[in-house]
């Protein structure tokens, strides 16, 4: 039965680079990115192993994650034993799945500032393959409350680590939970 | 007022307690419940570190056993109980009949909720859950009007939980079999509707097409907002006309009807989606929390400005204010 469904006004979607800038990193070197992304990977895997608990078989994967507004793009493949994330400049085929969207997107996801059906009922995001395998992926990420800015400081050694620290109290994101208003007892 | 929020993961649980929840649900890693996805739910020890950190901050955790026990593997839901039971949940939801007999035999000091997946939809039925297993309160399924609601609430001697947003079962829930048929799988035994591993999403163009066990059922242009991979919301061709038949890709938001809804004598406001991000928990929750501080305030209810977590980018009240039957 039909329903009288009320369409709203979107908010605006998320920061995408404008093309001038893609276009400008297009001849960059992607070489010097690959130890930034497997120092990361490992730091990701040694300071929140339960995402493997989440991730399960899906960990063996192959994930393309595909930046729209990024002149190259990201094979993970998570699993827990040699986990590799690689730039390339273009995804290859017989990927299990392959993500797609502005960067901004993708890591407000990854972050779980965003919601992931949120973005893809937008078209922000789009995704073809093994939904099984995304929706671990996304679920193991969303609970793991990655930070992308800490783990690229705590690359950086002890120095980077209090940087990060810094940050986090700055933006307000160290904030302890708070108490609700519930509580009566039922039983 | 309670309002009653989801939780996915013990992130999202602190997630929902942070902004402002009275009480979370949430299930364990499984097929005992009824949002059975990958990457999904809490293990045994998550749900023991969850209620305790809910405790801490004043609020409940109710837990999802909601779905129906298959034959010969009754322990399952047995286990997930007693587990429930022993890390300390202040409720538990269940739906299969079995299951509420066994939870009120062996844990009689246990509350006990009717799950929205038992479609206790009048008077009678809520009766038999009350008089038979001593149920304190019925989630009451989709498909009832306000003024429907205020009656059963004055006939029965139950609390009522109603859905106030989120993902909108049109169908009597835990009664349909729209997804059983298309991927044989039940989400009222499995716990999963629209099984992932069933859907396929094919890009055209500009176009996304979207198919469930091998049918299509839908196909968004470009730019157009998507929905759910779920029949119920699926267009389709028919000799008469293409288009959608039972519902459109739209959620639930009956923010505006949050004080008609409290004049109906209803107990508690739920909120949909365990297998929704912590953005979406956190944003949802904050809003209807607003919502109910200015009921409390005798203020009018702000809107809740939540069209972009919703499916398809569109709301509708769906059967709380229905012109059809």
């Amino acid at each position: 039965m039909p329903n009288s469904a009320t369409p709203n006004a979107a908010p605006p979607g998320p920061l995408v680079l404008p093309p001038w800038l893609t276009h400008a990193m297009a001849p960059l070197p992607l070489g010097p990115l690959q130890p930034l992304l497997a120092l990361t990977l490992s730091r990701i895997g040694r300071l929140h192993p339960d995402l493997y608990g989440r991730l399960g078989e899906h960990a063996e994967k192959r994930f393309g994650i595909e930046p729209t507004d990024l002149p190259f793009a990201f094979v993970l493949e998570p699993r827990p034993e040699r986990p590799q994330a690689r730039a390339v400049r273009r995804l290859p085929a017989g990927l299990d799945v392959r993500i797609r969207g502005p960067l901004s997107g993708l890591i407000g996801m990854a972050e779980g500032r965003l919601d992931g059906d949120a973005l893809f009922f937008s078209r922000t995001l789009s995704i073809e393959g093994d939904m099984e395998a995304t929706l671990a992926l996304r679920n193991a990420l969303d609970d793991a409350r990655l930070d992308f800015g800490t783990l690229l400081l705590g690359c950086l050694g002890p120095l980077g680590t209090r940087a990060a620290a810094f940050l986090r109290r700055q933006t307000g994101q160290a904030r302890p939970a708070q108490a609700a208003p519930g509580g009566s007892s039922w039983n | 007022m309670e309002l009653i929020c989801p939780a996915g993961t013990p992130a999202s649980l602190e997630a929902a307690v942070e902004a402002g929840a009275d009480a979370v649900y949430c299930g364990f890693r499984d097929e005992t419940n009824a949002r059975n996805f990958p990457g999904l739910n809490f293990s045994r020890d998550e749900l023991r570190r969850g209620i305790a950190f809910a405790h801490r901050h004043g609020v409940k955790v109710l837990v999802a056993i909601n779905t129906f026990a298959r034959a010969g593997a009754f322990q399952l839901w047995q286990s997930a109980i007693d587990d429930a039971v022993a890390a300390g949940a202040d409720a538990l939801i269940l739906a299969d009949l079995a299951t509420l007999a066994y939870a009120a035999r062996r844990h009689p000091g246990q509350r006990l909720h009717v799950s929205v997946q038992a479609a206790a939809a009048n008077p009678d039925a809520i009766r038999f859950y009350v008089e038979r297993f001593g149920a304190q309160r019925v989630v009451l399924p989709r498909v009832l009007g306000v003024m429907e609601i205020a009656s059963i609430v004055r006939e029965t001697a139950c609390e009522t939980e109603v859905f106030v947003f989120g993902g909108l079962c049109v169908m009597e829930e835990g009664r349909c079999s729209l997804s059983s048929y298309a991927t044989g799988k039940s989400p009222n035994m499995q716990g999963v509707c629209s099984p992932a591993g069933d859907v396929a999403y094919a890009q055209q163009g500009g176009r996304i097409v979207s198919k469930l066990g091998g049918f299509t059922i839908n196909a968004f242009e470009k730019d157009e907002p998507a929905g759910y991979p779920t029949l119920c919301k699926g267009r389709f061709v028919t000799p008469k006309s293409t288009g959608y038949i039972f519902e459109e890709p739209v959620s639930l938001d009956a923010g505006v009807l949050l004080p008609a809804l409290r004049d109906a004598g209803v107990t508690a406001f739920k909120i949909e989606g365990r297998q929704r991000g912590r953005a979406y928990i956190a944003g949802v929750v904050r809003s209807f929390r607003d919502i109910l501080a200015a009921l409390d305030q005798g203020r009018s209810a702000p809107v809740t400005g939540l069209a972009a977590m919703s499916e398809g980018q569109a709301n509708t009240v769906g059967a709380y204010r229905k012109a059809w039957r």
